[in-house]
């Protein structure tokens, strides 16, 4: 729902990634890392990010989205844990608070130019 | 070639968000952010908890709507400064992003105000995702809703502080079942505080605004 305000971040993160020096560049490939508890929907970000990416450098790029897994810690008895449910509770001690390793990420790692 | 870079896309709303917590320290004013999905009845909870609250805590409210002041007139019967937000103009958002609430607070003027509240627009999803520069976070549920919604909305329960289950008077002709209801935020958020309450009919709400209070004093000192 908010796919749009992040494909424009993402949009003008890309832009000013492109070295001044390259003539007509041409991004290929979007590399992110999303990780499974984000709320963002690949589908939505695809279709906004080939709207407003029309006539640019990023037109017609492929998103490619490597997703992170959740990762979990307990800080009562430091176990860490990945998980594929929404139950966060510690498997170990069964207490504790937990906190979230990974599985939040909205991250752009890198852009792929063509060649050409 | 590739280009690596390594960048949070929502680095621009990260340090809006900083730059606000930054003000709200400057101006000694604990802010929470209250969210929930539509209808789960977070004004009428705001509006009974601004009448126990007031006038020993000064107290403002941010309301976000899509559309309609219809909130913030709600709001300001009490008494208490408010300022509605209409995300319309900026495409009809479904929060409320750190910077709105940096011009909003600063327009407002914080100085005489020991608590600030958003009342974030009504969606489980968004909100959830970007930080405003609060203090704390507080999701409403409402025993009209489903007791699995914990479980299908993880990343609002888990960022969430405490939780609300509202409208426990309407308990008796429902078949929802508030202890699984807690038992699922539990599961999401382990050691959560859930305060069941009912804006109606007012019970409950002793739990709530002590902990409120007391993380209010906890960062007014």
């Amino acid at each position: 729902m908010h796919e749009m305000g992040i494909a424009q971040q993402l949009v003008t993160i890309a832009l000013d990634a492109i070295p001044d020096d390259i003539k007509n560049p041409r991004v290929e490939t979007l590399n992110l890392r999303i990780g499974k508890l984000a709320a963002v929907v690949e589908h939505s970000l695809s279709f906004c990010l080939e709207v407003i990416t029309k006539d640019t450098p990023l037109e017609g790029a492929e998103l490619v989205i490597e997703q992170v897994p959740v990762c979990l810690r307990c800080e009562s008895c430091k176990h860490e844990w990945q998980t594929d449910t929404p139950a966060f509770g510690c498997p170990a001690c069964k207490t504790g608070q937990v906190t979230l390793i990974s599985g939040r990420e909205i991250e752009i790692s890198s852009i792929e130019l063509a060649d050409d | 070639m590739e280009i690596k870079i390594q960048r949070r896309i929502l680095e621009k709303n990260k340090s809006d968000a900083d730059r606000n917590r930054a003000f709200f320290k400057e101006k000694q004013v604990f802010v929470l952010n209250m969210m929930s999905s539509p209808g789960s009845g977070k004004t009428e909870t705001l509006c009974r908890t601004l009448e126990k609250l007031m006038p020993d805590i000064r107290v403002g409210v941010i309301v976000g709507d899509i559309c309609t002041t219809n909130d913030a007139d709600r709001l300001s019967v009490t008494g208490a400064k408010v300022t509605q937000i209409n995300t319309d103009q900026f495409g009809g958002d479904c929060h409320l992003a750190a910077h709105l609430i940096d011009s909003s607070a600063r327009a407002m003027g914080c100085d005489d105000l020991d608590l600030l509240i958003v009342e974030n627009i009504g969606n489980l999803v968004c909100p959830a995702e970007f930080d405003i520069g609060e203090d704390a976070r507080t999701v409403v549920l409402s025993v009209t809703e489903g007791e699995d919604k914990p479980l299908k909305y993880p990343l609002m329960f888990q960022v969430a502080d405490a939780a609300i289950l509202n409208k426990i008077d309407l308990l008796p002709y429902l078949d929802f079942d508030a202890a699984l209801a807690v038992e699922n935020m539990g599961k999401v958020h382990p050691g959560m505080p859930v305060f069941e309450l009912s804006a109606k009919t007012r019970e409950g709400f002793e739990p709530w605004l002590l902990w409120l209070r007391t993380r209010v004093k906890e960062k007014l000192g």
